[in-house]
């Protein structure tokens, strides 16, 4: 069955970041010059211009910052059966905010600044879905 | 800063039917709102030489409707490529261009067959390109998935209520009711609103403004010109545009914004208020754009008209009825009169300040805000009659 769901198409400044959820790890740009992280990965860094990038491994640790349940299927057909889900908005280890699902628990579980721990989706051959569930961190 | 107190007017308002399926084009809808907008302010099609829009490529064009309704030349002819947080840029981008000597007399307009064509709430492009990679593939897609992250975040950090939020949406359904224009007149209670559908917890069915089809115009010219058409002037006292930092790659994104439980209004207070030269304890009345009723609150907030996180309360008690401290949304919002995408906000101001609002009228109103925009970015206007 071909999959229904919106796929990223790649583009050059997000390939890096598709390429390593693909090998299962989750990368963020860091400014070569000033230091500072940043996600959505873009061209220029916004606290000091620097076109200089480099990509670091996230941790894949998270925390839950805002969460919403769909419960009403859009497109219909394509979110059928994945309703009730969980989408969140989650601030990884590294302080960068990402979109994502969170799998692992019941939607009624989910509470605000829940740690979370990075999972990867291969949802077809060639993308690879970063997603977070549920992680008891033994850190205070 | 806007810096033109008074210099300006509105002078004529025009609109449409709303409905969910008009049967007609988009450009008719817009030239319809376009001529009652000129006839109200007793002008010709001969005399505008502006024309203004907003639009997410579900509109015509300003050449387009300047041609069907036979303006003769225009000196300023622009379409933004925008949502809601232009339906009160427009009206300041008009004033800009009268000002520059562009045009003289500029109509503005939104257009839209909103439910029987495009469905801007329905769900964007299904391609995931650009900044939509990093959301659509989670199924994070429409507008109510978009707003309803950041209704989350002012539960988390302030506690507001479904309540709070069902206030906002009974007590606009029942402004709604003396509204010929509207397209939900029927009264609902606190029941209906939990009973109505969970689209996206927190957002039931009745926290979600409506789809429609028909179109809105006002006419701005000069005070000076404007205090020999029909009507009395309504003045524009100040304005603003703008957001914050991290204002994000469209309407969607706020991936980077720094705190959901505030959004734009936050940002241009300061500049609406110094512009106008008064304060919101001066408002006798608002327009507040509603696309969902937690908006309402972010902005009630980032205004003034209450500290951070005391939107919730502050919506309940009968404040924003008709005879509460500050009237909102007296035609029924854009949750139950019709989304004509925030414009249609500026006609009730209007009306209300002309004395004209019939049944709706709230009695000895001088100044009227109109809000536009929801989330990152957006603009307002202070009006006085």
């Amino acid at each position: 069955m071909s999959y229904e769901k919106p796929l990223p198409v790649l583009d050059p400044e997000s390939t890096p970041f598709w390429e390593a959820t693909r090998a299962h790890k989750l990368k963020i740009v860091k400014c070569g010059d000033c230091g500072q992280v940043r996600f959505p990965p873009t061209s220029f860094c916004p606290h000091c211009s620097s076109a200089k990038i480099e990509w670091i491994e996230a941790s894949g640790k998270a925390k839950v910052f805002s969460w919403i349940v769909v419960r009403h299927p859009v497109p219909k057909d394509v979110y059928a059966m994945d309703v009730p889900y969980v989408v969140a908005l989650v601030t990884l280890e590294e302080g960068v905010r990402m979109p994502t699902n969170i799998v692992g628990c019941a939607p009624e579980d989910v509470t605000a600044y829940m740690p979370l721990k990075v999972q990867f989706r291969d949802v077809t051959p060639e993308i690879t879905l970063p997603v977070f569930a549920p992680h008891k961190d033994p850190r205070p | 800063m806007f810096a033109l107190r008074d210099k300006y007017a509105i002078a004529g308002i025009g609109w449409t039917e709303f409905s969910k399926k008009s049967g007609r084009t988009v450009r008719s809808l817009a030239s319809e709102a376009c001529i009652k907008a000129t006839a109200d302010a007793g002008l010709k099609i001969s005399d505008i030489d502006g024309i203004v829009s907003y639009n997410f490529n579900d509109s015509a064009p300003a050449i387009a409707v300047a041609t069907e309704i036979g303006v003769p030349q225009a000196g300023y002819a622009v379409d933004f490529l925008s949502g809601g947080n232009a339906a009160n840029l427009i009206i300041l981008s008009a004033v800009a261009a009268i000002e520059a000597g562009l045009a003289k007399t500029v109509l503005c307009y939104r257009a839209m067959n909103g439910r029987s064509g495009f469905r801007l709430g329905g769900g964007r492009d299904m391609s995931a390109y650009n900044i939509t990679q990093y959301t659509a593939p989670f199924g994070w897609i429409t507008y109510p998935q978009a707003m309803a992250m950041w209704c989350r975040r002012h539960m988390i950090e302030y506690g507001t209520t479904p309540e709070q939020l069902g206030e906002i949406a009974v007590q606009f359904r029942k402004n709604a009711e003396h509204n010929e224009r509207a397209m939900q007149r029927a009264p609902i209670t606190m029941d209906d609103y939990f009973n109505s559908r969970m689209i996206v917890d927190p957002f039931h069915m009745l926290d979600i403004c409506l789809e429609t089809d028909g179109a809105c115009a006002v006419l701005v010219t000069t005070t000076e010109r404007a205090k020999d058409m029909v009507h009395k002037p309504i003045r524009i006292m100040g304005g603003a545009y703008g957001g914050g930092p991290d204002q994000g790659e469209d309407l969607f994104d706020a991936i980077r914004w720094p705190d959901h439980a505030h959004n734009y209004a936050k940002y241009i207070a300061d500049d609406l208020w110094k512009s106008a030269g008064i304060g919101p304890k001066d408002i006798d009345l608002a327009q507040i754009y509603d696309c969902f009723t937690y908006s309402i609150i972010m902005q009630l907030e980032g205004l003034g008209f209450c500290k951070d996180g005391e939107g919730g309360p502050f919506v309940q008690g009968g404040r924003i009825a008709p005879t509460g401290e500050l009237p909102l949304n007296t035609a029924g919002g854009l949750l139950s009169e019709g989304y004509i995408h925030g414009l249609n906000h500026v006609v009730e101001a209007v009306q209300q300040l002309r004395g004209d609002a019939g049944v709706r009228q709230v009695p000895n109103v001088e100044t009227c805000l109109t809000t536009a925009g929801a989330m990152t970015c957006g603009s307002a206007l202070v009006l006085r009659n």
